[in-house]
């Protein structure tokens, strides 16, 4: 109210003001300054320049083979997660009954799948005679060495958050749901078929929940760490990992602190430019109602 | 409604039959389809944790050659050595361990994330915008760049192999996710009984606890629900600040049980794990309505 001192709002901001200072900020910087240190926990940081940065991009293998892995991992699970969470939205969002049924049966996969629980599962139905492969032999096929292959070891990981597409799905079927029906009557007095209608109409009106769902996803994909940790150790040869199972090597197994600390900037800085393009290129494929750009 | 214009109008009523005769009939083809399709998905889905609770009651043998859901030979040994663990404690401490890990974060969750996201919606301020944009900032920020320093900071605290860095963060509304969804919230909340209740003498705080609070009380919900999942799952946190085996919730317990058991004694894991998801998938059944809720309007990861 005009009444209210005009700090009254600080006050209820104060945790957050402490926490974004003392959590966020403060870390923030400290990481950058570690980044261009020499610190193994036992002596201080000793400023060394931009000598990690140097040693990651010339002299270490690892870091570029786990580079690799991540844009890899990032670039085939994040498409193929959001198509088919459309895909699987478009089916649900019909008049059919039970679509809550399927809606919360499809749900339950994202909100265990980050469990250790998951990923122990998951250990065990990929193993050679495990549940997949039991199932492959039921129906023909010859079994698949899903850990002992690099490709396929990466791809377990992949399906593992392929399986948790949920709460992607959701979004977009709440989007789908929110497009006025009239629009597509319209369309089809005009002539238009089911596919140009979900090209035209459908796709151009949800693309503000296309692109939630792509950098939310993108981020979390590139922090993933308990899928590669549990099922595979990162391996075989080092096909499964990934920066952030790197990076949690570097600084609390071998207390590298400044080094762990640069490659989580080289990680920093490539989602932040990944998202910065995403924001910048969305001007030119997202669609936001009301709005006079056309 | 274009079938209600078409009738008056079209001079042929016939053909109009046919039509909806055949519009039905593509009707249910197309749902048919649709059954099929998402039936297969599902089961395809949710098979694997079918498999998992009939597992957990097979012997180790059966697990890695039986491939259907039913034991052949039931047992209850995964449950009853799987409980008292490889370690000096039961499982029955490691569930304590996450509780006490769990709702202390929720509460303080719950509290903080009302109170800035009240601050955000219905105060103006110095900073307000910049401290907003902070808001969103760190909503975007990936925790990878700031979890080294932060350990750093707990451990000159004296806080490791404590719940603290478990704890204080979210109780400090570090959880920008669900300020973010709290804030949007009560901005569609209309403010009229906010500023009745100030008219008649109320304060911010009293008008907070006893007239925003009940409004916002779904999507409160929802934001407890989500921490409570994702602290349940939570294994980076416990694996990074605890260190004795007495304080190890379920995540790192699990973990300490596939590196020491794992080799022979497969039904054991299984049937923890079981155990371990349990609290999660009864409180989702319980409440889902808030999850979906929650996530279609805030938009949660996940």
């Amino acid at each position: 109210m005009s009444g209210d001192n005009k700090f009254l709002g600080l006050f209820y901001l104060s945790p957050f003001i402490i926490g974004l200072l003392v959590f966020t900020a403060l870390p923030f910087m400290a990481s950058l300054y570690l980044s261009f240190t020499n610190y193994n926990l036992m002596n201080e940081p000793v400023f060394t320049g931009l000598q990690n940065y140097i040693r990651l991009f010339t002299n270490d293998r690892t870091f570029r083979k786990s580079l690799w892995v991540t844009l890899i991992y990032v670039f085939t699970t994040v498409p193929l997660k959001l198509v088919f969470a459309l895909f699987m939205a478009v089916i649900l969002n019909y008049k059919l009954k039970f679509i809550n049924v399927f809606r919360t049966a499809y749900y339950v996969p994202s909100i265990l799948g980050g469990s250790i629980a998951i990923a122990v599962l998951w250990r065990y139905i990929f193993a050679d005679v495990g549940l997949v492969n039991m199932g492959l032999q039921l129906i023909g096929f010859e079994p698949v060495n899903w850990f002992g292959d690099p490709t396929n070891a990466l791809f377990t990981i992949t399906l593992l958050r392929l399986w948790q597409f949920g709460s992607a799905m959701v979004i977009f079927l709440a989007a789908l749901q929110s497009i006025d029906k009239t629009l597509y009557e319209a369309a089809s007095i005009d002539g238009a078929g089911k596919w140009t209608s979900f090209v035209y109409i459908t796709l151009p009106l949800i693309t503000p929940v296309i692109f939630f769902n792509l950098i939310m996803q993108m981020v979390q994909a590139f922090q993933e760490f308990n899928g590669p940790y549990i099922i595979t150790q990162g391996g075989p040869l080092k096909s499964t990992y990934l920066l952030p199972i790197y990076i949690y090597d570097e600084a609390f197994k071998r207390f590298d602190m400044g080094y762990a600390s640069a490659i989580a900037w080289v990680l920093f800085i490539i989602i932040m430019a990944l998202t910065l393009i995403a924001f910048w290129s969305s001007r030119h494929w997202v669609y936001y109602a009301g709005d006079k750009r056309s | 409604m274009t079938d209600h214009i078409l009738s008056q109008n079209s001079p042929a009523a016939r053909d109009i039959d046919v039509i909806r005769i055949r519009e039905m009939r593509r009707y249910r083809l197309n749902a048919v389809l649709r059954y099929a399709l998402l039936g297969g998905v599902g089961l395809l889905m949710l098979y694997p944790l079918i498999w998992l609770v009939g597992a957990s009651f097979k012997t180790n043998s059966e697990i890695f050659s039986n491939p259907g859901f039913w034991p052949e030979n039931p047992t209850l040994d995964g449950y009853i050595k799987g409980w008292k663990t490889s370690t000096p404690y039961s499982f029955g401490t490691f569930f304590l361990n996450t509780l006490w890990i769990v709702i202390p974060k929720v509460i303080g969750t719950a509290i903080s994330c009302t109170a800035v996201a009240y601050g955000f919606a219905r105060f103006e301020f110095p900073g307000k915008k910049v401290l907003f944009a902070a808001l969103i900032a760190t909503l975007l920020l990936p925790n990878v760049v700031t979890r080294i320093p932060q350990y750093l900071i707990f451990r000159d605290l004296g806080w490791l192999d404590s719940y603290l860095p478990l704890w204080v963060p979210s109780a400090l509304a570090g959880d920008a996710f669900f300020v973010f969804m709290l804030v949007q919230f009560l901005r569609a909340i209309p403010r009229d009984m906010e500023e009745a209740a100030r008219v008649d003498g109320a304060s911010t705080i009293q008008t907070l606890i006893f007239i925003v609070v009940p409004l916002l009380m779904p999507a409160l919900i929802s934001v407890c629900l989500f921490q409570f999942m994702w602290t349940m799952n939570d294994f980076l946190g416990p694996l990074i600040y605890i260190s004795s085996v007495d304080k190890y919730p379920i995540s790192l317990a699990l973990k300490l049980s596939i590196d020491t058991t794992e080799a022979f004694e497969w039904n054991r894991v299984l049937a923890m794990s079981v155990l371990s998801l349990a609290p999660a998938l009864a409180v989702f059944f319980l409440a889902q309505k808030y999850f979906i809720d929650g996530i279609s309007s805030g938009g949660i990861k996940g």
